[in-house]
């Protein structure tokens, strides 16, 4: 149990240490969340550690972190200066980790052919000062990437538990409620309620048990902004969950995280005993009269229970399965009992908002959409990765200037936001900024985050199908319009993809889309048919050529697809060593020739051709 | 398909942890989760033992255990494949991974190999869309995944239990 005066010098220190006050001459950071030791970053840490401990080389601080963001460049390592220049190292395996240590840390030398060159970092090879790249602003992910998510200490270097201190000491659950209502938060986990109304209607119930609730069952396929701040900060999750306990005279919460992500699990128990051990959490919290405990439940693999009403069904100890609101968990929530229940990144604002106050936040992002959203961008993209940027700024921004485009040449075709709930957004719409209304409005939505770029080499009624399958699987089987008429509509779209499709059955699908769509009895149906709806209003065409040319133009539907080589081939023979039947032939330096009776246009050789010479007609 | 050998040491072990989790509200999860992992399934046999100790319906249990796919009836194979078919990864190309592995393997998707040393599984977003398309291997996560790099992966580890080495 720490005194206040501990964590004031404790705030010090470590502020001190990061910021390089001491005598620290660098610190050099290593991300190391699920993405950087998927790409070996443990290997790169120990080489660092070795090669600083061989050439016996002083003050220098080694720490590994959470997500830096550039995923699709791990290992990342990062060096900071005295100068707070800050370089950024990418790819850097063992062999670069040592040149690093040798050259940058030893002998003072920068090594530029390493650093990150897809966004202006700071500093370039005359040694000009660049801005940092001027779209992103991090609240949510402010510490991801910057302090050891396993050490509370550098957490409190950098604000942490602050704002409980304030809260606890300087405001009435009245007026914490009264800041994060006119900062104009809104849930970040899709739906986009204002987060300070559903603490005040579950205040407005309190006398008895009332239960805070972190929703961290991230299941949308491709997303992964939660992860991300779970594993880089996860006492920014646990520092809200407590003061919205204050708020809502709540004395029990509960992270509800998936099973899936072990590496967050793992982080946010150190995290939660290191906050007990500190008297963050536990009884007279701080030497206050609040008391607030902390537990996590783990998911198991059930993307319904992302919904509210499913997931306290499922730490209930029930199928996940939702039931009809109202009443709302804000009256009747976890056994009965008045429950707040907020995303990840919803939370991961709100130490910031206390702190900074409600006008900082509402001068960022848009009017009707205050401050950041973190997006998780991948698929079809240079930079694959996570970004927080102002609500408002535009797709095309995001996709072109922080994402660096489209790799191989390709065309844009569409990006996809919202996941399984959302919709599909075409080059017409690059222009729109991004928020809640917006988006819905274009026929997609925010969703929580993700955000997937296609290329001309994927075929819409292919997606619109993937996420079909994906609902239809994860369908709790309640409701009707959802667990029959979701699959009605993928037999339909598996028909079409086969070259057996109708015009009778284009008709028959937007007919079903909009009945479950106003049937459905959760979110995860009513939303079930908007990738199909939204393909159908944007890509009406390559439905077409599917139902009536029996044609899949991009390549992909197997039963319809033909793949040629043009004569734009360069006979490099990469198509050949790709396929993985045997179906191409041909001599170095002459067209190669696809024999269709062998293709089974699994498309792989497609994105091995450096020249862009295999079609599909 | 193998049957699973319920030893006392792990019955024990788990009514151990069961008892833990009936200290608190909303015991089942957090047990089943355990009995998961402790037997690698949770058939009938094991589910018994859970109702014995929470008081609740072996019927319910099981309804529970059906519903969530973390939770299966039938033991897996010594090694997971599991290929991501979150978005980020099915647009660059993982179903190609997935189905050259089940060809490799002669089995569908979900099914464990005759021999009980692999099991296959389409697995949701693991969370590392960075590295598209992955696949994982008794969870480690292999990136920028092609369908040569699968089936030279998937080789070596046949290789390795066919081969000569022991244990």
């Amino acid at each position: 149990m720490k005194t206040r005066q501990d964590l004031n010098k404790i705030r010090e220190e470590n502020l001190k240490q990061i910021k390089l006050l001491d005598d620290t001459k660098y610190r050099v950071v290593v991300g190391m969340a699920s993405c950087g030791l998927a790409a070996n970053a443990d290997l790169t840490y120990d080489a660092i550690e070795k090669e600083i401990k061989e050439r016996n080389l002083q003050n220098i601080t080694l720490t590994s972190v959470g997500c830096i963001g550039e995923c699709a460049l791990e290992p990342i390592v990062e060096v900071y200066d005295k100068d707070n220049n800050r370089y950024t190292y990418c790819s850097v395996n063992e062999r670069k980790a040592k040149e690093i240590v040798n050259k940058h840390l030893e002998q003072g030398e920068i090594i530029y052919r390493y650093l990150i060159d897809n966004y202006k970092l700071l500093i370039d090879e005359d040694g000009n000062k660049y801005e940092a790249p001027k779209y992103q602003y991090r609240i949510a992910l402010k510490n991801c990437g910057i302090i050891n998510p396993t050490k509370i200490d550098q957490y409190i270097g950098l604000d942490g538990y602050k704002a409980l201190e304030k809260v606890l000491f300087e405001m009435t659950p009245e007026e914490v409620i009264d800041v994060v209502t006119k900062s104009g938060l809104r849930g970040r986990g899709g739906g986009g309620f204002p987060t300070g109304l559903k603490w005040k209607f579950t205040a407005a119930n309190k006398g008895g048990q009332s239960f805070v609730i972190c929703n961290a069952d991230e299941g949308d396929p491709g997303a992964f902004m939660d992860r991300a701040v779970l594993e880089g900060d996860p006492h920014a999750v646990i520092e809200a969950m407590i003061i919205c306990g204050y708020a809502i005279s709540a004395s029990q919460g509960y992270v509800y995280i998936r099973a899936e992500y072990p590496l967050a699990v793992e982080r946010l128990q150190h995290a939660i005993k290191n906050a007990y051990e500190y008297g963050f959490l536990g009884e007279n919290i701080l030497g206050s009269n609040f008391n607030f405990d902390l537990e996590i439940r783990l998911g198991a693999g059930a993307f319904v229970c992302g919904e509210e009403t499913a997931l306290i069904a499922s730490i209930e100890g029930e199928r996940g399965m939702p039931r009809n609101k109202p009443p709302y968990p804000a009256s009747s929530g976890l056994w009965g009992r008045p429950t707040v229940i907020n995303n990840v990144e919803t939370f991961a604002n709100v130490a910031q908002i206390i702190l900074k106050g409600a006008d900082w936040f509402k001068s960022i992002g848009t009017e009707k959409a205050a401050g950041t959203k973190v997006f998780a961008l991948g698929g079809k993209i240079k930079n694959t990765g996570l970004l927080e940027v102002p609500m408002g700024t535009t797709l095309r921004e995001v996709i072109y200037d922080i994402g660096g485009g489209l790799p191989n040449n390709k065309r844009f075709k569409a990006v996809q936001t919202g996941g399984p709930s959302g919709g599909i957004l075409t080059e017409a719409e690059l222009d729109t900024p991004i928020d809640y209304d917006n988006l819905i409005a274009k026929g997609s939505m925010m969703g929580s985050g993700g955000m997937i770029v296609m290329d001309e080499d994927n075929c819409m009624v292919d997606i619109a199908k993937f996420y079909l399958e994906f609902t239809v699987e994860e369908s709790c089987g309640k409701c009707t319009p959802c667990r029959d008429g979701n699959l009605r509509m993928l037999e339909i779209l598996n028909k079409i993809t086969a070259g057996k499709g109708t015009m009778q059955d284009l008709e028959d699908l937007r007919e079903l889309a909009l009945m479950i769509k106003d049937t459905s009895l959760c979110a995860l149906g009513q939303s079930a048919p908007n990738p199909v709806l939204s393909t159908l209003d944007k890509f009406y065409d390559e439905y077409l050529e599917h139902v009536v040319n029996k044609r899949c133009p991009a390549g992909v539907c197997r039963d319809i697809a033909k793949l040629v080589i043009t004569d734009h081939c360069i006979g490099c023979g990469k198509c050949l060593r790709n396929c993985p039947v045997n179906a191409i032939s041909g001599h170095v330096k002459q067209r190669h020739i696809i024999d269709l009776n062998i293709c089974v246009a699994c498309g792989t050789c497609k994105p091995a051709c450096p020249v862009n010479a295999i079609i599909s007609v | 398909m193998g049957k699973i050998v319920i030893t006392k040491e792990k019955e024990l072990l788990l009514r151990k942890k069961i008892r833990e989790h009936k200290q608190k509200s909303g015991p089942l999860m957090p047990s089943l989760h355990d009995a998961q992992e402790i037997f690698g399934c949770i058939p009938l046999e094991v589910q018994k033992i859970i109702s014995e100790e929470l008081k609740i319906s072996v019927s319910k249990i099981n309804g529970v255990v059906t519903f969530y796919s973390r939770f299966s009836l039938e033991p897996k194979g010594k090694h997971v494949i599991g290929v991501c078919l979150g978005t980020a990864c099915y647009v660059k190309g993982s179903q190609a991974v997935l189905d050259e592995i089940c060809n490799t393997l002669q089995i569908k998707v979900g099914e464990t190999t005759k021999d009980e040393l692999f099991s296959v599984e389409a697995t949701r977003c693991v969370g590392a869309c960075g590295l598209a398309p992955v696949f994982t291997i008794d969870g480690k996560v292999y990136g920028h995944a092609t369908v040569q790099s699968a089936a030279k992966e998937l080789r070596r580890i046949i290789d390795w239990e066919t081969g000569t080495h022991e244990n």
